[in-house]
C-alpha cells in the first residue's frame, strides 16, 4: 500500500495566471527515499503542500484530481488531521520553532495529538536522541543557532513517528557538514521508522547517492521519475541544469553516470582511471591550470588583527589579518558560527572589533542574507538607478515597472545586489555577500557567478556551497572558529577536503586540483583515451 | 526580554503558583494608592527580580516604564483641574485652555505613574521568571487554541525584533538617501505578515488544527514542592494585605481638594509586610545551585 497516492492533481494558487501543478501522479511507498529536483517554481514546494494537506486547506485555490495520504483524502482532511502521518520541515527554521524551549517544542505535535503525558514525555525524549539534540532540550529556543534550530524543527517532524516526512531544502542553511550529517541521518530514520521521505532539494549531489527515486518537475509536471542514476542520465541529456557535477564528469567521459561520490569513483576504477596504479592517483600529478591569487600591493580590504568578543565571553573572530587586492574575488567558507558573518559585517562597519582595525580603500557594498530587507518601495525602479539594475542584469522596462516583493527570489538577489552597488558618487571598491545562493537553483547560482565575475570591484563571499566557490572565486579563505584555517587558491583548499570540496574534487581525490567537471575532463580525457 | 531558566525559587516553582504570585503584586498595586505601598510593591518586584537572577531585565523593562511614567504624571499634572495649591501659571494653551498646574494633580500622577510602573516591572517579572511552556500546559485545559496564541504572542516579539534588526542593517548598507520611515514602515509590516503566515503554516503542519485535549495524566497530579507552598502562601498573604489594607482605608492616598498621603504606622506597617511577604519565599535557597 502507498504512503502517498497523487492522481492527476492540478492546482493554482488564487490569482495565479498559470497551475502550479498539473496533471501529477505518483505513488511513494513506505520506507522509500526520494529526491524531488527542479528549479526555482518548478512546483516542487507546492507537491510538498499538496501532501501535507495545506494544499487547497490553507493556501486556497482551485485542486483538481486526488491526493490521498495515509489512506486520508486531503480534500476530506486538512492539515491537522493529516499531520498525524506527515511530518513537515520548511526551510526557514526560524519561523517553524514556536515554543520556548526545545523540550515543549518537540512535546507540541504530540500534545496536539492528545497524547498522555508521560507518552509526550517520552517521545520528545527519544527524538532529541535520535538527533542528538539531547543536550539541547532545556534550551530556549531564542538562543539556538540556525543549524540547531533546523535540527529541533527536524525532531519536531518526526516526534509522532509518522508514515511521511516532507522536507524542502532542509540543507540550505546548513554548512557542508551538517548537511551531510543530516541526509545521512534522515536516510537512517526513514529505515528505523520506515517512513517515506520526500526532499526537495537543489544541491542534488549531496542526497542523490542516498535516494532510492528522483523525480524532476518542471513548469508543474513531473517530467522524470526514475531511480538516481536513470535520473541523472536523463538529466545530461534533458536538463543539464538538474545534472551533478559528478554526472556531468562521467557523462563528459561517454560513461553512465552514477550518483554519489562512491558510485562514479566505482565507475571510473571500472575504466582503469581511478586507482593505485593510474596516473592521476597521487592527486598532485599534473597540477591542471591552477588559478593563481591575485596579490596585489594596495589593499582594497584590509583586516588587521581584528577580534570580535561578545559580552559573555564568546570569541567570534579571533585575531583576523587579511587583506583583499583591488577586484579579488575571495569566497570566505567555514562551518555554521565559524565567524563568516561577522566578518562580512566588520568589513563593511556594522560591527566595531573590540581590538584590532579594519580598514578600505573605499566604500563596502554588504549584501545580507535576505535580499528581501533592502527592498521598501512599490517599483523595481524605485530602488535602484538604471544603470545599477542594468549592471545586475534587470534591464528590462517591464520588469522596472513590477513590485520588488513580486520578483523571483534570483531577481530579488540581483535586485537587492544593485540597491546596494547604486551610488553615482562613491563607486563600491569591495562587494560583500552573505551566502547568496541560498535557496537557489544551479541556474541561477551560475548566472551569480557570472556577475561577480564581471564585477570591478573586489568581492568577499560569506558561502557554504563549494561548488558555486569553485565557479567565481580566485582564492578561498576557510574559517575555524573564527580565524582563517586556510587561505590559498580554490584548488589549494578545495580539491584535498571531504567537506569543503567539489564533488569533482571527491570523485577524483583532489587530484591536480580540478574543482569542476569541466577540469575534471581535461585532466582524465587523455588517459581516457589512452584507457580506451 | 525572553524566559532563561535559571537557579531560583520563583523558577522552580510551579508556572501556576509563580502567575498567581505575580497576579499578586499586580493586584496590590492595583488596590493600594498611597505612595509609600506603591513604592514597596516597587521595592517588593525589584527584590524578587534581584533573587530570581532577573534583575538585568527588570532594569531593562524600567527603561520603558520610567518615561511613561513621567508622561503619566505630565499629562495628569496638564488636564486635571483638582487641587488647591498652584505651582505655576502656564495661561492660555491651545486644546487645553486656560492651564494651571496644581501641586494635588501633579502629586496624584506622580501615584498614577508609579502605579504604571509597578504594572509594568510586574510583567517583566512574569515574563522573565515563568515558563510560557509551562503556562501553556496550564491554560490549555481551559481553552488550548488561546493559550497556544497568548504563548505564540510572546515567542514573536523576539523574533520581530530580530527581523527589525536585519531590516535595519539592510538599510544601513544602501547607500543614498535613506528611505523614509513610511517606506520602512510599509516594508516592515509586510515582513511581519509573511512572518504571521509562515508560522500559522508551520503550526497547521504540527496539527494545530485538529488540536485535542489530553487526558488528565499522572502529571497533573504532581505533589506541591516547597517553592510551591511558600510562593503560594506569599501571594495569598500579599492579596489579604492589600485587600485589607484597602477595606480598612489604610494608605489611602487622596489628592481633592488638599494632599492627603498616607504615612503613618498603619501605612507603613503595610509596606512593610508586602516587602516582607513578596521577598520572603527567596530566603530558602536550599536545593538552589549556584
Amino acid at each position: 500500500m502507498s504512503v502517498l497516492s497523487l492522481d492527476g492533481v492540478t492546482y493554482s494558487y488564487p490569482g495565479a495566471a498559470a497551475p502550479a501543478l498539473l496533471e501529477v501522479g505518483l505513488e511513494l511507498a513506505p520506507g522509500e527515499l526520494v529526491v524531488l529536483a527542479g528549479g526555482s517554481g518548478s512546483g516542487k514546494s507546492t507537491l510538498l503542500r499538496v501532501a501535507n494537506g495545506l494544499v487547497p486547506h490553507f493556501h486556497g485555490g482551485v485542486f483538481a484530481g486526488r491526493a490521498t495520504v495515509a489512506g486520508m483524502d486531503t480534500r476530506d482532511h486538512g492539515p491537522g488531521e493529516v499531520a498525524r502521518a506527515v511530518g513537515t520541515l520548511f526551510q526557514d527554521p526560524e519561523t517553524q520553532v514556536v515554543m520556548g524551549t526545545v523540550r515543549a517544542e518537540l512535546a507540541l505535535p504530540l500534545e496536539n495529538r492528545g497524547e498522555p503525558a508521560p507518552a509526550v514525555a517520552r517521545g520528545a525524549e527519544e527524538v532529541a536522541l535520535a538527533l542528538g539534540i539531547a543536550d539541547l532540550l532545556d534550551r530556549p529556543t531564542a538562543e539556538l543557532s540556525g543549524g540547531e534550530l533546523q535540527r529541533v524543527a527536524l525532531g519536531a517532524a518526526l516526534v509522532g513517528r509518522p508514515q511521511l516526512i516532507l522536507l524542502d531544502e532542509p540543507t540550505s542553511q546548513l554548512d557542508p557538514v551538517a548537511g551531510d550529517e543530516l541526509i545521512a541521518l534522515l536516510r537512517r530514520l526513514g529505515e528505523d521508522f520506515d517512513a517515506a521521505i520526500v526532499l526537495a532539494e537543489h544541491r542534488l549531489e549531496r542526497c542523490l547517492g542516498f535516494a532510492d527515486r528522483a523525480i524532476a518537475m518542471r513548469a508543474g509536471r513531473v517530467v522524470c521519475d526514475a531511480p538516481p542514476a536513470e535520473f541523472l542520465a536523463w538529466a545530461c541529456a534533458e536538463a543539464p541544469e538538474l545534472a551533478t557535477p559528478g554526472a556531468r564528469l562521467l557523462s563528459g567521459l561517454g560513461l553512465a553516470p552514477a550518483a554519489g561520490v562512491k558510485a562514479a569513483r566505482s565507475t571510473l576504477r571500472a575504466h582503469g582511471l581511478l586507482g593505485t596504479a593510474d596516473p592521476i592517483a597521487g592527486g598532485a600529478s599534473g597540477r591542471l591550470n591552477p588559478r593563481k591569487v591575485r596579490r596585489a600591493g594596495d589593499s582594497a580590504l584590509k583586516f588587521d588583527r581584528v577580534w570580535h568578543e561578545l559580552d559573555r565571553g564568546r570569541v567570534v573572530l579571533r585575531g583576523v589579518s587579511l587583506s583583499l587586492g583591488p577586484g579579488e574575488r575571495v569566497a570566505v567558507m567555514g562551518r555554521n558560527g565559524a565567524g563568516k558573518s561577522t566578518l562580512l559585517r566588520h568589513a563593511a562597519r556594522l560591527m566595531r572589533p573590540t581590538r584590532g582595525k579594519v580598514t578600505s580603500a573605499g566604500r563596502v557594498a554588504l549584501l545580507l542574507q535576505n535580499p528581501t530587507d533592502y527592498l521598501v518601495h512599490e517599483r523595481v525602479a524605485q530602488e535602484a538607478s538604471p544603470t545599477a539594475l542594468a549592471t545586475v542584469g534587470l534591464g528590462d522596462p517591464a520588469l522596472r515597472e513590477r513590485h520588488p516583493r513580486d520578483l523571483s527570489g534570483g531577481e530579488k538577489q540581483r535586485l537587492a545586489l544593485a540597491i546596494v552597488l547604486d551610488d553615482p558618487e562613491q563607486a563600491a571598491v569591495v562587494v560583500c555577500l552573505d551566502e547568496p545562493t541560498r535557496g537557489m537553483d544551479r541556474r541561477r547560482k551560475a548566472e551569480l557567478a557570472a556577475l561577480l565575475c564581471e564585477l570591478d570591484a573586489a568581492v568577499l563571499v560569506a558561502t557554504h556551497d563549494p561548488e558555486f566557490v569553485a565557479a567565481f572565486a580566485q582564492r578561498v579563505i576557510l574559517l575555524g572558529d573564527g580565524s582563517p584555517i586556510a587561505d590559498g587558491s580554490p584548488s589549494e583548499v578545495l580539491a584535498g577536503g571531504t567537506y569543503f570540496a567539489t564533488e569533482t574534487a571527491r570523485i577524483l581525490g583532489g587530484a591536480g586540483g580540478a574543482l569542476r567537471p569541466e577540469e575534471g575532463l581535461s585532466l582524465l580525457a587523455p588517459f581516457f583515451e589512452v584507457g580506451a | 526580554m525572553i524566559y532563561r531558566r535559571r537557579p531560583s525559587p520563583l523558577h522552580a516553582a510551579r508556572a501556576g503558583v509563580g502567575c498567581t504570585y505575580c497576579l499578586a503584586l499586580a493586584l496590590a498595586a492595583l488596590v493600594l494608592s498611597g505612595p509609600v505601598a506603591l513604592g514597596a510593591v516597587v521595592v517588593g518586584i525589584a527584590g524578587a527580580a534581584v533573587g530570581s537572577g532577573v534583575g538585568r531585565e527588570l532594569c531593562r523593562a524600567l527603561r520603558f516604564a520610567l518615561p511613561l511614567g513621567l508622561l503619566v504624571m505630565a499629562v495628569n499634572a496638564l488636564v486635571v483641574r483638582d487641587g488647591l495649591t498652584v505651582i505655576a501659571r502656564l495661561g492660555d494653551l491651545p486644546v487645553l485652555g486656560q492651564t494651571d498646574i496644581t501641586l494635588e494633580a501633579t502629586v496624584a500622577g506622580a501615584v498614577l505613574g508609579l502605579r504604571a510602573v509597578a504594572l509594568i516591572l510586574c510583567a517583566a517579572l512574569y515574563t522573565a521568571a515563568i515558563d510560557p511552556d509551562d503556562v501553556l500546559r496550564l491554560f490549555r485545559r481551559f481553552s488550548f487554541h488561546s493559550a497556544l496564541s497568548a504563548t505564540l504572542a510572546t515567542r514573536m516579539v523576539p523574533l520581530l525584533a530580530r527581523d527589525a534588526r536585519r531590516l535595519g542593517d539592510a538599510q544601513r548598507c544602501r547607500p543614498g538617501r535613506p528611505p523614509s520611515r513610511v517606506q520602512l514602515m510599509r516594508a516592515a509590516s509586510s515582513g511581519v505578515l509573511d512572518r504571521a503566515l509562515d508560522v500559522a503554516a508551520a503550526l497547521e503542519v504540527r496539527g494545530y488544527g485538529a488540536a485535542r485535549r489530553a487526558p488528565r495524566g499522572a502529571a497533573a497530579n504532581t505533589p506541591w514542592s516547597r517553592h510551591d507552598l511558600t510562593f503560594a502562601a506569599s501571594a495569598l498573604a500579599i492579596v489579604a494585605l492589600g485587600v485589607g489594607a484597602r477595606v480598612a482605608g489604610l494608605a489611602r492616598f487622596g489628592s481633592d481638594p488638599a494632599l492627603h498621603v498616607p504615612m503613618g504606622v498603619g501605612s507603613v506597617a503595610v509596606a512593610t509586610g508586602l516587602v516582607a511577604f513578596a521577598l520572603a519565599p527567596f530566603a530558602d535557597r536550599r536545593g538552589i545551585e549556584r
